[in-house]
């Protein structure tokens, strides 16, 4: 049940190929109209249609000088304008004779850009000339020049194509083009293009040898310094400060404000805000007005607003239960990414009031102010939302993580759950290292990754759970397994109690300062509000029994051993690093991120690529099995077949070969090493 | 549970009593400040709200033949929680009722607390009142908005024990909860809180008295 919810999930959020509910829409009247105009259309200007959509960053501003002309679109620019700084630099004229002269794998293209089927997979066809057979991957590369595909190219060409038929489509490129930022210089989009169009774009033979140039010298730097980049990323997560009362530092927090790549908005439909990541609402209330009014116009014309694109900044509109959750990025996500962090977002507000009482409130009054039913959640709110911008591998991925342990361990953890089970149980997990351990669940019901991410976010990310590091009791509703009522949560962190023999101090009550990353934990979910003790009981006779039979130190080993660094999976790999998904399990495995992407920027940076691949082979009209892809930075490749989903990076100097050979090891480390990594069936009753 | 000594095997004339605390108060006030204070003697100036309800234990010695330990419930002071109160009072031996006296409102939210302690509860729960962050207080005094005497009066009323307390400096905690610990029965316990076994001070069973009323849900 479980899984088809999944998969159904994937193609609605990341259109995996099938067909689903949204493109079988029949187009709507903007979108048609906007087609052929491009530019006398008032609506042009956002994309009106659930589709993921193109996004050009260079691209964008053009196109709203160019095509928005009605009131409330020019709204939007005006907006825009005063949030993204500074203007772009001057284009080239001419982007297609420059375009046609920088790469050569393009050309091709050019003749045939009517097509409808062509020019939504033509950045990938020339990109990606591996063929996979049934041993692997096997590379026929006719086309690359130098294995270098320039962003420019690919920005042109979309440009090319934004005029055509399927240009709000046209998702795969899209993304390409929107890594740039975030992998080159962020959301900076002067240092961005000034590189990219302002040196380039004049002698492209010159780029072209620059570029080259700057491979070999950045051999061992898959992610080379971006300062720019990485001074506004360690403000991101940074508090404001409030306007003061005589308003004397209302532009500098206006400003502050305004460089956040990211900013998550929550308001009703009828315009209360309810939440804010960053600002207060001396801030953000003329935002909110802004956006309400934006949504609420094409809501009018029973036509929802879904998403649209100003300079560099992504907007992306989530409307659900008389809420709209809005997602204003640039770090280069597509629309489709973006809509699941939203999602995950509104399950946390589920979380915590239940789907109908949530439609109780505003159907007897619109107007209501969720912000009192939901005091206490914006921690979690905000937690979820740093997660999504520090970026997310179970989130890009909608899987979970395990940590890895023998299977006969594994089965004796297991065993031991079944065992000590009680009756009011309906789930019972074991955490170590923020990792799954061992879950036992009734047959009927697998434990949804969404919900996970929810109890994970709140008991790993927030301060709230283990308040003076007791036992707790936590009513909360996980939308994946019923969004209409409460469950009942018993968290108890153990680490404390390893040592402790004396009895007044059994329960985990006295000892402090160690890292909840690395503690373990057993949650015990049940549907009686009334079984504290029961669980709690379960929760000892639990933590006996792993003593006993030395589960508990096998754990605790595994979590200090922590993820494999990428040369024990694949030795003298020149993988950096890769997430392999099993879609079957709803589970990935990763390495470590070190020793090459410490540190949040670097992370950050790493998860960018990540999202771009992601995206690439998610795309609804692409089809794409393998995707590889080049930059300055890195080489990298996706690779997805029914089974599983990989994807990983390699530094910038490595081989194609040499990368599509550690994708084939890796592949083989998962299949061997499937029931350490991953949980299957787990302890099911 | 093997490894838990039972009561009964403490030397000669010593006391050993066990008993059930439950804190309530709007949120905000520093419900968790309070425990974190008494539990670890620590204090943070920025806590997150208290999700559900935390459950922890801290044992104090009266005197050096009695040994009293709390099981304390720590709970979220949302409104959406409300409903889950009585489970955490229900058999509850003491409470402490929680304000902010730089609040002025949440004294009234208390008088609700304790009204409905007074009639749901235990018959015998002992209450007492903790106007706490008597440190702002003491820096500004301007802060005050509920007044001591006033705060007193309605204790005395009520018959609640009354403290101000500060967890950030720690001034009145233990003060707070050791006087609690006086005022429950120790002597007339008997079995029922004297420990014996792991689960002897704990009863799930519903009181007779209906527990349901006004407990119920004030969404």
């Amino acid at each position: 049940m479980e899984e088809s919810k999944e998969s159904q999930k994937e193609s609605g959020q990341a259109g995996n190929g099938q067909p689903s509910p949204e493109s079988s829409k029949p187009r709507t009247p903007e979108q048609e109209a906007r087609i052929p105009g491009n530019g006398g259309n008032g609506s042009s200007g956002t994309n009106v249609e659930g589709r993921e959509e193109a996004q050009d960053n260079a691209l964008v501003a053009e196109t709203i000088s160019r095509t928005v002309h009605s009131k409330d679109s020019s709204e939007i620019d005006r907006e825009s304008s005063a949030e993204t700084p500074p203007p772009l630099p001057p284009r080239p004229v001419n982007l297609e004779s420059t375009d046609a002269q920088n790469t050569l794998h393009l050309s091709g293209k050019q003749a045939r850009p009517k097509l409808q089927s062509h020019p939504t997979t033509a950045v990938s066809l020339t990109d990606i000339s591996t063929q996979v057979n049934n041993e692997g991957i096997r590379e026929t590369y006719p086309s690359t020049t130098g294995g270098l595909t320039s962003p420019l190219s690919v920005a042109s060409q979309f440009n090319n194509r934004f005029g055509s038929p399927k240009s709000s489509e046209t998702e795969d490129t899209a993304s390409i083009k929107s890594y740039v930022p975030t992998l080159e210089t962020g959301g900076d989009v002067e240092s961005l293009l000034g590189e990219v169009l302002g040196n380039g774009q004049q002698d492209p033979a010159w780029r072209f040898m620059t570029a080259q140039g700057e491979n070999q010298n950045a051999a061992d730097e898959l992610l080379p310094e971006d300062a720019a980049f990485e001074k506004d990323f360690q403000k991101e997560f940074k508090e404001l400060e409030a306007i003061n009362a005589e308003g004397t530092n209302e532009e500098a927090v206006l400003d502050a404000w305004t460089s956040r790549m990211k900013h998550f908005l929550i308001l009703s439909a009828a315009g209360k805000p309810i939440y804010s990541r960053h600002g207060d609402d001396n801030i953000t209330s003329g935002y909110i007005g802004i956006i309400q009014t934006i949504i609420s116009f094409y809501q009018n014309a029973d036509d929802t607003l879904k998403s649209f694109t100003a300079g560099d900044v992504k907007f992306v509109v989530l409307s659900k239960t008389s809420l709209y959750l809005v997602a204003i990025s640039r770090l280069g996500e597509s629309d489709g990414q973006l809509r699941a962090q939203l999602e995950a977002l509104y399950m946390q507000i589920l979380s915590t009031l239940t789907l109908p009482r949530l439609q109780t409130i505003f159907s007897n009054r619109p107007s209501s102010d969720l912000r009192r039913p939901l005091s206490g959640t914006e921690p979690l709110l905000s937690a979820l939302a740093d997660t999504f911008t520090r970026g997310s591998p179970p989130t890009l991925l909608s899987a979970l993580e395990c940590l890895r342990l023998r299977k006969s361990h594994r089965q004796v953890i297991d065993q031991t759950l079944l065992k000590t089970r009680t009756e009011n149980l309906l789930y019972g997990l074991i955490v170590a290292g923020g990792r799954l351990v061992s879950v036992v669940r009734p047959k009927k019901h697998s434990l949804h990754p969404s919900d996970l991410q929810l109890i994970f976010n709140m008991l790993f990310e927030t301060e709230g759970v283990k308040t003076a590091g007791g036992e707790n009791w936590i009513p909360l509703c996980l939308p994946g397994f019923n969004n209409t009522g409460f469950l009942y949560m018993y968290v108890s962190f153990l680490s404390a109690k390893e040592d402790e023999n004396e009895d007044e101090s059994q329960r985990p009550s006295t000892s402090s300062s160690f890292n909840k990353e690395e503690e373990v934990a057993v949650l015990l979910i049940s549907p009686k509000k009334e079984s504290f003790y029961e669980m709690q009981q379960m929760r000892d006779d639990v933590v006996e029994q792993l003593q006993k039979n030395g589960s508990m130190d096998l754990i605790k080993a595994a979590v200090r051993r922590g993820r494999p660094h990428v040369t024990d999976v694949v030795p003298g790999t020149v993988l950096r690093h890769f997430l392999y998904k099993s879609k079957a399990n709803v589970q990935f495995a990763m390495p470590s991120f070190e020793p090459h992407f410490k540190g949040l920027v670097a992370r950050r940076k790493l998860l960018s690529i990540y999202h771009t691949l992601h995206a690439n082979v998610h795309s609804k009209i692409s089809h794409l099995k393998v995707h590889y892809c080049v930059s300055r930075d890195s080489i990298s490749l996706a690779w997805t077949t029914p089974l599983f989903e990989l994807y990983c990076v390699a530094g910038p100097s490595a081989s194609r070969g040499a990368l599509a050979q550690s994708a084939n090891k890796v592949v083989q480390w998962a299949r061997k090493e499937e029931e350490r990594i991953f949980i299957i069936g787990g302890a099911v009753f | 549970m093997a490894a838990r000594v039972p009561a009964s095997a403490r030397a000669g004339g010593a006391r050993f009593a066990q008993f059930k605390l439950v804190l309530l108060g709007e949120s905000a006030v520093g419900k968790s400040s309070l425990v974190l204070r008494f539990v670890k003697d620590q204090f943070d100036d920025y806590r997150e709200s208290t999700i559900g309800a935390a459950f922890l234990t801290q044992t104090i010695a009266l005197d050096e033949n009695t040994t009293v330990k709390f099981e304390i419930w720590d709970t979220a002071g949302q409104e959406r929680y409300k409903s889950l109160a009585p489970m955490y009072y229900r058999n509850a031996n003491c409470a402490v009722v929680v304000y902010d006296i730089s609040q002025a409102q949440s004294l009234d939210k208390a008088k609700a607390w304790v009204k409905e302690l007074q009639r749901q509860a235990n018959e015998n729960i002992v209450i007492a009142l903790a106007g706490n962050k008597l440190d702002l207080v003491t820096e500004n005094p301007s802060k005050r908005a509920i007044q001591t005497e006033d705060a007193e009066t309605y204790a005395k009323e009520a018959g609640l024990l009354f403290f101000e307390t500060s967890a950030k400096t720690s001034e009145n905690v233990r003060e707070l909860f050791t006087e609690i610990a006086k005022k429950l029965p120790l002597d007339q316990a008997g079995p029922r809180n004297i420990r014996s076994g792991p689960r002897a001070g704990v009863d799930l069973r519903p009181e007779a008295s209906g527990t349901q009323g006004a407990g119920a849900c004030s969404c």
